[in-house]
């Protein structure tokens, strides 16, 4: 890797580290650490939302229970899927569609409007060539923004959960919902989206402008330049870790991601929001140390991962040295594993990119992964298959950190013979059945359907060899943990994925979520113990080891034999 | 399932409220600070010729012609499709990617006059993930400088001297990778000769 590469990684984490503290003290005021309940530009955001709880007709000072909080999400998600699915489905018969989009398919309504409530964002459809400006603006940049906010929403119910005591209730999920729309969300995208479009991202209301190309002795002498309200769209996909763009190339495309300050941005966002949330968790739980440790485990793995993927990329491919081909870093080119990848970014801005983007639930990619090296795309995959904890997408990444946390108390009591807390909350044999559900539910999303994938001759759309296996892997990885990235050459808009991937986002979603909330509904409930001599601290180092411990070892031991017939095999066919 | 039907109603009015917030105001409120604070930008960094659009700047496009550099290869529909942004998506391993390397590179050296075995730029033999990158290292512009500078009865000097200018350096020093780019370029070289 180049030295400049090196110091870009470091510009990154740099803008973190600044950004991050003051962000998590803000979203700490918004959910309410504040003993008055009050919270930063209350002058100004007060009046929107109870504008907005009024049209909705929502009791704003009601609390609800555990249930009725995860209840109201599943029926925010129900409508959201409905109103997603009719206008997916009557798009070519509705306005502003300037570039003539026809209406989904039934099976392809269904994958889409999933995939986008559940802050998944799989596109197996190609955005350009596929959905209408009008679906684009009013259907997926709305759910960018709701199911993002769902999902933050979700682990505030958690913390509370665990700081309240002998309480019932964990919060009102309308009121969470919108407060994090109106206060977090929408000034984060509004200033975003402007340093987007001054750096070249588009953000009009044309379709195409043909464009007369400049030589005339090629076949097509004329170009689209696709045009569309799309910086918006792009600042929010990354902000709520959402991923899934206008344009089928995504985050490669010149127009979602013009230069290297929009590409390290871009990273920044995705980035940002989950981090925050971690830091904010410190200020809820009123011990800030908590949060530094659980920090320093997301942060810890994604900083082994992100540099191996840089590495990887940057080595090349060796097929191709053999083939004539200068792959060499030099003063006159970045060189690496240049096929899918954008030469303004390099093979080591990919990999800066590719890390976050699996770490986090985003998918978003400046760079095609089904044309890493061997390795350089096993890193993506496996990164996922922890279960989005490094950092994970916006709420529910923090959520599987902590259901982490709650395993390594679990099995340090078991070694020790004490009844394990957290937090000062016993964790008994009711929370342990729920976080056995949560970490099954993600391996149950996907390995049923990918092992069916691989023996169905209908359902064969990869490449051949153990390249194949590694896309089965990734695509379902990618939809069991709500990711969205793919490795995409594989055809996934036949009927069999379409309609099992779709099943696959629900569970990975549900099934993760609803365990949470009744995690955090067990706990209100209990009062909170002092610490005694002999209580496990959960701020050390020690503790930090055991729940990177226990995550990679729960993946590892999910998901290595079947990376041991993809990615490795490919790698020792090089 | 009672308690269910009873949160559908602001289920429902969430839904609809917050795509008028997010899905109508905030795009509408994005268009027009972006259409007056940076109007051509907003636009797709159009480039005009004698009043008529010829291509935008970030987007690339194709070149067969000697007299003009060359792109990446692209694998958006036929080559650089604007409506149709797309990587290859080929395995590193997949026989028919590496052919198609090896075709690349064949005829990458016929074309600019190099050695049977001499060494072609990753770059100039490799799809791009987009299908549209504007850009190309300047080991590649290099190479197939003398060739252009040729076709248009050009000093060498003179051609080098524009690859230079349109060489778009580092962002801020460290950020990203240095790029030639190619749609610039040959719109200057066009000028030159007019």
């Amino acid at each position: 890797m180049s030295w400049q590469a090196i110091v870009q990684g470091l510009v990154l984490i740099a803008m973190l580290a600044v950004a991050v503290p003051p962000l998590g003290k803000y979203m700490a005021a918004v959910y309410g650490v504040r003993a008055d309940g009050s919270a930063p530009g209350d002058r100004f955001f007060g009046p929107v939302e109870r504008f907005i709880y009024r049209l909705c007709r929502i009791d704003h000072k009601r609390e609800q229970r555990w249930n009725v909080y995860a209840l109201s999400l599943v029926a925010f998600s129900v409508m959201s899927v409905l109103f997603l699915y009719a206008l997916l489905r009557l798009q070519g018969s509705l306005f502003f569609n300037p570039t003539d989009r026809q209406s989904v398919s039934p099976m392809g309504s269904f994958n889409a409007a999933i995939s986008f409530v559940t802050n998944t964002n799989w596109q197996w459809f190609s955005g350009e060539a596929a959905i209408s400006h009008l679906s684009q603006m009013i259907g997926f940049t709305v759910q960018n923004f709701v199911s993002a906010a769902a999902g933050m929403a979700v682990v505030v119910g958690l913390i509370r959960g665990i700081t309240r005591k002998r309480s019932r209730t964990i919060g009102n999920f309308w009121v969470d919902l919108t407060r994090t729309v109106v206060r977090i969300l929408l000034p984060l995208a509004l200033v975003f989206t402007v340093v987007l479009i001054s750096q070249g991202a588009v953000q009009n209301l044309h379709g195409n402008t043909t464009a007369t190309t400049i030589d005339k002795t090629t076949q097509v002498t004329t170009q689209a330049i696709p045009g569309g309200p799309f910086a918006s769209q792009e600042a929010i996909k990354e902000l709520g870790t959402n991923g899934g763009g206008p344009y089928n190339a995504n985050s490669a495309h010149p127009f979602e991601n013009p230069n290297p300050v929009t590409n390290i941005l871009e990273i920044f966002s995705l980035l940002l929001i989950p981090l925050s949330l971690v830091s904010m968790f410190g200020r809820l739980v009123g011990d800030r140390r908590q949060a530094r440790i659980l920090l320093a485990v997301m942060v810890g793995i994604l900083m082994v991962f992100t540099v191996f993927t840089m590495l990887a990329e940057q080595n090349g491919n060796p097929k191709l040295t053999t083939a004539g081909v200068d792959q060499s870093i030099s003063t006159t080119q970045s060189g690496g594993n240049m096929e899918g990848k954008e030469l303004r970014f390099g093979a080591a801005g990919c990999g800066l990119f590719a890390a976050p983007t699996t770490g986090t639930s985003t998918g978003a990619v400046n760079c095609m992964h089904d044309s890493f090296t061997p390795l350089g795309g096993m890193a993506p995959m496996m990164h996922m298959m922890l279960g989005e904890i490094s950092p994970g997408g916006v709420g529910v990444g923090l959520v599987g950190v902590l259901i982490m946390a709650l395993l390594a108390v679990f099995i340090a009591g078991l070694m020790v013979g004490r009844t394990p807390e957290y937090l000062g909350k016993k964790i008994q044999a009711a929370e342990m059945k729920l976080v056995a559900i949560y970490i099954l539910a993600m391996p149950f999303a996907m390995k049923p359907f990918a092992a069916a994938s691989a023996v169905l001759k209908s359902a064969n759309t990869y490449q051949s060899g153990p390249h194949g296996l590694s896309e089965i892997l990734y695509n379902f990885a990618s939809t069991a943990n709500n990711n969205g990235s793919a490795f995409a050459y594989q055809g996934t808009g036949t009927q069999w994925y379409t309609t099992t991937q779709g099943l696959s986002m629900l569970m990975g979603r549900f099934l993760t979520i609803i365990p949470a909330l009744a995690i955090g509904g067990a706990l209100v409930r209990k009062p909170k113990v002092p610490a005694t001599v002999g209580t496990m601290p959960t701020h050390t180092a020690l503790f930090g080891f055991l729940v990177a411990g226990v995550a990679i070892i729960v993946a590892g031991l999910t998901f290595f034999p079947a990376l041991a017939l993809g990615p490795i095999l490919e790698h020792f066919s090089l | 399932m009672r308690a269910l039907i009873r949160q559908l109603r602001p289920a429902f009015l969430a839904v609809l409220v917050l795509t008028l917030v997010c899905g109508v105001a905030y795009p509408l409120l994005s268009t027009l600070i972006g259409q007056v604070a940076f109007h051509n930008k907003a636009d797709g960094s159009l480039i005009k010729r004698d009043g008529v659009v010829v291509g935008s700047k970030l987007i690339g496009q194709s070149f067969t012609a000697p007299q003009y550099f060359h792109p990446r290869p692209s694998a958006a529909g036929a080559g650089y499709d604007g409506s149709a942004s797309s990587g290859s998506n080929l395995g590193p391993t997949n026989p028919d990617f590496l052919k198609s390397v090896s075709d690349r590179v064949a005829a990458y050296r016929a074309e600019n006059g190099l050695g049977a075995d001499a060494l072609v730029p990753v770059d100039a033999v490799t799809a791009s993930g987009s299908g549209l990158d504007p850009n190309i290292a300047v080991a590649n512009a290099r190479l197939q400088t003398p060739r252009v500078a040729k076709a248009r009865g050009l000093d060498v000097a003179v051609v080098t001297k524009l690859v230079d200018k349109y060489t778009d350096g580092r962002k801020l020093w460290v950020l990203g990778e240095p790029g030639v780019n190619v749609v610039e370029l040959n719109l200057a070289l066009d000028k030159l000769a007019a």
